[in-house]
């Protein structure tokens, strides 16, 4: 047995004394943070409830039948939703790749391709992605070329493509431009081709970098599928439209809020978890 | 040209705008030799290490590797750099790669050996260099010493002609230094070519066939290192060694 083993140390009097005091203290920040909460959320709810025109609001916002008749229409809708960003999400991961590559060359050759990648995002960055989903769904169909698609559906997700690409590709090129030198210099002395530097030293490590920003982006892109709705595909949002239309109650917009919310919260709560997680990794170094 | 050279340098110049970093720098490897270059910080060293594996463009002169002339029009540095291991102050492991990756990324993906030929070539040298239990940890998970230690094996993993070491010690604890040092001075003793840039005197009077003092831009000594160790014919590097006499480090 000796001084330092942990199985026999005696804690100090000191010691145990400010351990009894942090307990103290956090005790009483829980209680205050308990109180408070009861007191602002009940002065809110007093706020609405009381408000004139509480009994109306409730009745075209908050009723029970119509959420049950809403819930399936929504649903369905809802999953145009998820069939419009998984396939967006797919789409945008190669054009935003290829366009932040093509940003991060140097080759004076190159020089069309980089400026047109700049072009590219610098137009689609700063278009509402609403304005780009109107002209698309709008005005590619009003030119009336031959084999042309016809669904708005179509025209709603490559309006999505488009924009988020801009998006995801300067997000993919900060990763890219955040790796140090020193990184692309030694893969470059090992006999590594500027491709096979970019491809397996490089790339990783810029998406590992920017993942948290990428699914936030994904979250974003979850929720702004439902702007295709303008065109008239039938997603959750529109489907809600549909049932408020006939029966003049808002209920369904609720119902349509609350499914995007629980879908996305998942998804935030697995970025947040990735953050954490990449946070992790780096603090546990070893002696450097 | 002796077959025996592995390297050689002639009239290499290098400047960075207006200043002058290498003038007409000339040095001959021969095989299986150790070539040490010491100098103070900023003196060229790590300029001339990196205008031998083409990492610098030169301004002039010439480069020859095993009788090539690697400085020549149409020369693809890449398959030049397959030829030279190098190894840097900063260790420079990819943090996303496990040890083993890192060492076997070149041998798989430049000389194109299969995977599994590729990693127990890697796994036997971790094991004869005391690293056998590090080869599924990421570098961020090692001492200073085993990064560079694998660092070096990395650079040695596809068998190069030529091993550039640019201050490899230098970024680490006192104590961390000799286990990457033992590992040079055994890659020595199997005869690997080397040019090490270092600011390890004893370590170079051990393992130097000749040392190399740059001065401004000049090779401005150049012997065995008895003779430029311990009576060197200039001023300047007598000064230098003073310093580091004086410093504790010779």
């Amino acid at each position: 047995m000796s001084l330092t083993d942990p199985t026999t140390y005696l804690t100090s009097d000191l010691q145990r004394a400010r351990e009894a005091a942090a307990q103290r203290a956090s005790r009483r920040s829980i209680l205050v943070a308990a109180a408070s909460t009861v007191v602002v959320f009940g002065a809110l709810t007093l706020l609405v409830t009381s408000s004139p025109g509480w009994p109306a609001f409730r009745r075209s916002f908050l009723s029970l039948t119509y959420a049950v008749t809403a819930f399936p229409l929504v649903l369905e809708g809802l999953l145009l939703n998820l069939r419009v960003m998984i396939i967006a999400a797919l789409l945008i991961i190669v054009i935003s790749t290829a366009i932040a590559l093509a940003r991060t060359t140097t080759s004076a050759v190159l020089f069309p391709i980089r400026m047109l990648a700049t072009a590219y995002t610098d137009i689609f960055r700063g278009l509402p992605l609403l304005l780009v989903i109107l002209v698309l769904g709008l005005g590619v169909p009003a030119l009336e070329l031959a084999h042309a698609p016809t669904s708005v559906v179509f025209y709603g997700g490559a309006a999505l493509v488009l924009t988020y690409s801009a998006y995801v590709a300067e997000v993919l090129r900060a990763g890219i431009e955040s790796i140090h030198p020193t990184q692309r210099m030694a893969a470059r002395a090992l006999g590594l081709s500027t491709t096979g530097t970019m491809r397996f030293v490089v790339l990783p490590q810029a998406v590992r970098r920017v993942t948290p920003a990428l699914l936030n982006d994904l979250v974003s892109l979850q929720k702004d599928s439902g702007l295709i709705s303008v065109l008239g595909a039938v997603d959750a949002i529109k489907a809600a439209q549909i049932v408020t239309a006939k029966s003049f109650n808002f209920t369904p917009y609720l119902v349509a809020g609350l499914l995007f919310v629980a879908l996305t919260i998942p998804m935030t709560r697995f970025t947040d978890w990735l953050a954490a997680r990449s946070a992790r990794r780096q603090s546990q170094g070893g002696a450097m | 040209m002796s077959t025996s050279t592995v390297l050689s340098l002639h009239r290499v110049r290098k400047s960075f705008g207006s200043e002058v970093v290498l003038c007409d720098i000339d040095l001959q490897v021969p095989e299986h030799t150790v070539t040490v270059l010491i100098g103070t910080s900023g003196s060229g060293k790590s300029t001339l290490l990196r205008c031998i594996n083409l990492l610098e463009r030169l301004d002039d002169g010439q480069v020859i590797l095993d009788g090539e002339d690697i400085t020549a029009i149409g020369v693809n540095p890449d398959h030049v750099r397959r030829r030279i291991g190098t190894v840097f102050q900063h260790f420079n492991l990819f943090p996303h790669l496990t040890v083993l990756d890192n060492i076997t990324l070149a041998p798989r993906r430049v000389h194109r050996v299969p995977r599994r030929q590729a990693e127990d070539r890697a796994e036997a040298l971790l094991t004869r260099f005391g690293l056998a239990g590090k080869a599924r940890e990421y570098p961020d998970r090692l001492s200073g010493g085993q990064q560079q230690r694998v660092a070096i094996l990395r650079a040695v993993a596809t068998g190069p002609r030529l091993l550039l070491l640019d201050e490899v010690t230098s970024a680490l604890d006192p104590v961390l230094v000799a286990e990457v040092l033992d590992l040079v001075s055994e890659l020595r003793n199997e005869g690997m070519t080397m040019v090490v840039a270092t600011h390890e005197m004893g370590f170079a009077r051990r393992v130097a066939d000749q040392v190399g003092f740059l001065r401004g831009g000049l090779l401005a000594e150049l012997g065995p290192p008895e003779q430029v160790l311990t009576d060197p014919s200039t001023d300047h590097l007598r000064q230098f060694l003073g310093s580091l006499r004086a410093a504790g480090r010779l």
